[in-house]
């Protein structure tokens, strides 16, 4: 017996895919991904219309989809994070039906809870055997973990694993086992490698990222929470990566060595494993190509699915666990609440991500962010869209100062005593807005197109056309 | 105390806007090598403004102004900034007293015109050719307003027809010569950046030596140095310590009326006294902190 069918039309006939279904797609290729546009180009070739794509992100490269919005192929999106491409194109509401936002914790607990049903998942593999035994750390566009995908595989009608390479049958170190496939479709190339993972990602050399890194550091020495076990998550953006070499420092010096250090994982995540940091990475994601060597190589990296990651309809989960998680923010309000869904003129440029799931479950979330980014104040009066709520959200760090959630006194107490520069978050905004003068926000007042769902899957704030 | 002088491009606003959240106890806004010609005017009207609207709190602003032979950049350069009263200009390839004084006369002239007490944009005068070291002396005596001497080293050792090399050896006779024209004045001297920006280690070496020759601070064109040229010349616990004990011992014996005293088994003579005194001024004025 074999899965394997002789191409994408065939495995979309077989699946039974008709006008109004429901079509999903993890996002692990990132901007290298060739699988979601070759699906809706045929879907579209097919004749078939009024699709919701169910996608854990969308990324630039995946722009030929507005043209299949445009014609009436896809009618509906369901995603985490749209990048400021597409997002732009999606701001001017063209899409029919509102977009659907959710965190990854809350998109795996839609999907198994039966709250967001899935008819037919495509689901990219770099490598699978003929009956769908499928993993990402091997082959030509191996792109690591493939923690998005479990839910999908699991939970849709339908599962279709599109690989370009076939390995023999049984691949005994899969991530996701075949008892879920349905069919398997081999095909050239699933991806760009260079636009799946970045060779390496690189610490800022922005002088003020590295004060705010510096001062980030220096919070999480100063809170407590650093001492032997010590769980840990942060993005791969310069900031948070200049933040994890100081921890790093201050780690060795100290011999304190942490528990687990999780979420997109980078090579410095995999060096912080390999100098006795952390005893362990939990990998959702990887970013660069040391993480997926890593991951292939290391037992102590372990892949895990957005389920365990995040998830609040689980019995415990890994950002539940989470001692410190630092974070970045467009746009952050008086009273915390963070926007990574819009620009400052309500534009869409990204989304949750893991975002609100990891400030919910971590002891200390930190936000870093510069005071003023392309003359604007990142500190505003009202965020232009929640995405994470104030009330998880302890700590920002700037170049000009640490503002804490007033709801954290002791904090605020143990970081002035380190002697760190605590500032009331008003204050730091009157001296943005003394740089900057104070933004004359205009608030979008079109139609909504976007609802941004919380990781409870209630309606957190919604996003209007501009 | 300024123990960090921080080089800023004139020309980078976000370098401008944040020039005070590196640690610095300094900042030099250079309008002349980090800036081409064909961008000089936009960088003196963007410090300018930037000198006009931001507030850099206990950050000392000094602005580095071209050369007197360039062009006549530099009477632009001080037309605009004068009027703005940063703490002090920092004139380039300086050689003699006459270049001061034609600098101060200038300088006096924007200061009558724009009603601003006479004197009170300071000068530190960048020397940085051979003809400079050799006239270290006159130099900083040249004007009252010249609070301190700075070298450079770059500039200095084309004009030496040596290579730059991170020991420092072809800068040492310029080193000991400065420090000794500018405390013979009693003014302020400054050493040349380390350039090796991801050189941490090598830095720390290069400003620990500057120390031990007798520069008051050093300068840094990579805002990661500031804090290890802050450590470097912040006056260790164990001197301030030291320093305080020194003065309860003079006190104490001269309520008892006792001309020499001794601490520690040696002789509390002059120099010992004037250095605690250095000490403790250098602790107070840092208020015991390093880096911010």
């Amino acid at each position: 017996m074999s899965k394997l069918v002789k191409n994408l039309k065939e495995a979309i006939t077989l699946c039974g895919l008709k006008d109004g279904m429901t079509i999903s797609f993890h996002h692990h290729l990132r901007n290298g991904d060739y699988v979601l546009n070759a699906v809706v180009d045929e879907i579209a070739a097919m004749g078939i219309k009024d699709i919701n794509l169910h996608a854990s992100s969308l990324f630039d490269i995946h722009l030929p989809v507005i043209e299949h919005i445009k014609n009436g192929v896809i009618t509906g999106i369901e995603t985490d994070y749209i990048s400021t491409g597409v997002g732009k194109q999606l701001s001017q509401g063209i899409l029919k039906n509102p977009i659907i936002f959710r965190t990854h914790g809350g998109r795996p607990a839609d999907i198994i809870s039966g709250r967001s049903h899935i008819d037919v998942a495509f689901v990219a593999a770099p490598s699978s055997d003929k009956m769908g035994n499928i993993t990402g750390k091997n082959g030509k566009s191996a792109c690591g973990s493939l923690g998005y995908a479990f839910a999908d595989a699991m939970c849709a009608d339908k599962v279709v694993v599109v690989t370009d390479n076939i390995v023999d049958y049984p691949m005994y170190d899969y991530s996701i086992p075949e008892t879920n496939i349905d069919y398997v479709v081999n095909v050239d190339k699933i991806g760009n490698p260079s636009g799946i993972v970045s060779g390496t990602t690189k610490i800022t050399r922005d002088p003020v990222g590295l004060v705010m890194a510096d001062y980030a550091a220096k919070v999480i020495k100063a809170s407590s929470l650093l001492k032997d076990g010590f769980s840990f998550q942060t993005g791969a953006g310069g900031a948070s990566l200049a933040a994890a070499k100081y921890l790093k420092d201050i780690m060795l010096a100290e011999k304190i060595t942490g528990s687990y250090c999780m979420g997109g994982i980078t090579g410095y995540m995999v060096d912080m494993l390999n100098c006795g940091c952390f005893e362990s990475l939990m990998d959702v994601q990887c970013f660069d190509l040391d993480a997926v060597n890593s991951l292939r190589t290391n037992p102590k990296h372990k892949e895990v699915s957005a389920e365990h990651y995040a998830s609040p309809d689980v019995k415990s989960n890994l950002v539940n666990s989470l001692d410190v998680v630092i974070l970045g923010a467009t746009e952050i309000d008086t009273d915390f609440n963070v926007n990574v869904h819009t620009d400052s003129s309500g534009c869409i440029m990204g989304g949750s991500g893991g975002h609100s799931d990891a400030a919910a479950g971590a002891k200390l979330t930190m936000i870093i962010a510069p005071l003023v980014r392309a003359r604007v104040s990142v500190i505003t009066d009202r965020v232009t869209c929640i995405s994470t709520p104030g009330n998880t959200v302890d700590v920002l760090v700037t170049q000009r100062g640490i503002a804490i959630n007033p709801l954290r006194t002791e904090l605020r107490d143990r970081l002035k005593d380190a002697g760190l520069p605590v500032v009331d978050i008003f204050d730091l905004k009157k001296k943005a807005d003394s740089i900057c003068g104070e933004a004359k926000i205009e608030r979008a007042k079109g139609k909504v197109i976007a609802n941004v769902l919380y990781r409870d899957a209630s309606l957190i704030d919604t996003i209007r056309m501009i | 105390m300024r123990r960090s002088m921080l080089f800023l491009p004139g020309n980078n606003p976000n370098m401008l806007i944040n020039a005070d959240v590196f640690g610095a106890d300094a900042v030099i806004f250079d309008l002349e090598d980090a800036v081409s010609p064909d961008e000089k005017d936009a960088a003196r009207i963007l410090v300018r403004n930037a000198l006009k609207y931001m507030d850099y709190g206990n950050t000392e602003i000094v602005v580095r102004i071209n050369s007197i032979d360039e062009n006549g950049f530099w009477s632009k350069d001080l037309d605009e900034i004068i009027p703005l009263k940063p703490s002090m200009i920092m004139p380039t390839k300086v050689t003699n007293a006459e270049y001061v004084k034609k600098l101060s006369d200038y300088m006096t002239a924007i200061e009558q015109k724009s009603g601003i007490p006479e004197g009170t944009v300071k000068l530190i005068p960048l020397i940085e050719t051979a003809m400079g070291v050799e006239n270290a002396y006159e130099i900083a005596v040249a004007d009252e307003r010249v609070v301190a001497i700075f070298l450079g080293g770059e500039d200095l050792t084309a004009d030496l027809c040596c290579v730059r090399t991170k020991e420092g050896d072809e800068i040492f006779y310029a080193r000991c010569r400065m420090v000794n024209a500018a405390r013979a004045a009693g003014k302020d001297v400054y050493d040349t950046p380390f350039t090796d920006v991801n050189d941490d280690e090598g830095l720390i070496v290069d400003a620990k030596k500057a120390k031990s020759l007798g520069f008051t601070g050093k300068a840094s064109i990579a805002p990661r140095h500031v804090k290890g040229i802050n450590e470097v010349f912040s006056p260790t616990q164990e001197e301030v310590d030291y320093a305080y004990e020194v003065l309860e011992a003079i006190e104490t014996a001269k309520k008892q009326g006792k001309g020499a005293i001794s601490l520690r088994g040696k002789m509390i003579d002059a120099p010992i006294v004037l250095r605690a005194n250095q000490v403790i001024a250098a602790y107070e004025s840092i208020k015991g902190g390093s880096a911010r």
